[in-house]
């Protein structure tokens, strides 16, 4: 069996400092502490099924952001989240950003997925990149113009 | 840098394995009379012992035999350890745990098989050992059997000795090979 991911621990051992720092950040102490777990325990869940080891820390702070994003909506329902693409502020629902953005580079695909779908500020993106805010703002526009060129396209 | 606190560190761990998440979850044991041990246990059973003490340098190779979702866990461990600190303290003769030897080639598990019926205190002869696994000439396959042998202590190599008499070899070292032969009163 070929292994393309490395070994789980190796990966939680990377990542988990950074993790913690970046729920810390978003939703404090306590929350995080909580999320921290649920983060790695939906990561490990899905990691069987990832096919590289490449962006990693992108992809396991994704999960931090879904997590964060599913609790406030769970604790405060009375908030809409907009629903309709198209015009320049509308900010697509994260399950629509999913295949829309499937042929984007992986870095782009993150930081306009993170962008758009969970609403997190540069800053944040960079962290979750392991780069910093200017690149992520660049990594989110370049994906966006991209995105909006394969639309003319079609 | 934010250093996960401890207990939050364990607490995920401890859930990793009750969820039935892992492939294979292992511990280091750092205290055993024949140095720290590594003990690997999967959903099947014990699958791995290993005398090295850095788990580092064996995570690829676990992750490539038993699959990628390789974790240190304490707790699934529980039963080896305590078996093992029986075995050690000299208060346990038979360990009472599940073998998982599925990466075992055919032929090294015939000879395991016959390698857990040499009982405590006893030895025999790599000879031996090859013509109970139906192979009378292979006493040599059979010495490098031992040598791989994934789960040593619990699976007896330390009894199986040269033609002899001479201690010959021991994958964790002659002084453990000797040391637990001791142990077991099999020599004095």
């Amino acid at each position: 069996m070929a292994v393309a991911v490395p070994p789980f621990e190796t990966f939680y051992d990377t990542h988990k400092d950074g993790v913690l720092r970046f729920l810390r950040n978003r939703v404090g102490h306590e929350r995080a502490d909580d999320l921290f777990q649920d983060t790695f325990l939906r990561a490990l869940g899905a990691y069987e099924r990832l096919e590289h080891g490449e962006h990693l820390r992108a992809w396991v702070l994704t999960i931090a952001s879904r997590l964060i994003v599913d609790e406030a909506r769970r604790e405060q329902p009375q908030v809409q989240l907009p629903t309709e693409p198209g015009t320049e502020d509308a900010r697509p629902a994260f399950e629509e950003l999913g295949p829309l953005t499937d042929g984007l580079p992986p870095k782009e695909r993150a930081a306009v997925v993170l962008r758009y779908g969970y609403d997190l500020d540069y800053d944040a993106i960079g962290d979750a990149l392991g780069s910093n805010e200017q690149a992520a703002r660049q990594a989110a526009s370049a994906g966006v113009r991209r995105l909006r060129k394969e639309k003319k396209q079609r | 840098m934010t250093p996960v606190p401890a207990l939050l560190d364990e607490r995920f761990r401890a859930a990793a394995a009750a969820a039935g998440l892992l492939d294979l979850a292992y511990d280091v044991l750092d205290e055993t009379p024949v140095g720290p041990l590594l003990v690997g246990v999967t959903e099947h059973g014990l699958a791995r012992i290993s005398f090295d003490p850095h788990p580092e340098g064996q995570l690829e190779q676990l992750a490539r035999l038993y699959g990628p979702r390789v974790l240190r866990s304490a707790r699934p461990v529980d039963r080896v350890r305590r078996e093992l600190d029986e075995y050690f303290e000299g208060r346990r003769r038979e360990f009472d745990l599940e073998l998982d030897l599925r990466v075992a080639p055919e032929f090294h598990r015939r000879v395991l098989e016959e390698l857990s019926h040499v009982g405590y205190g006893h030895t025999t002869t790599y000879g031996a050992l090859a013509a109970l696994a139906g192979s009378p000439r292979a006493a040599r396959a059979v010495g490098t059997v031992m040598h791989r042998n994934p789960v040593p202590i619990v699976l007896p190599c330390h009894r199986v000795v040269g033609s002899d008499g001479s201690l010959t070899g021991y994958g964790g070292g002659l002084d453990r090979k000797e040391w637990l032969l001791r142990l077991e009163g099999a020599i004095l």
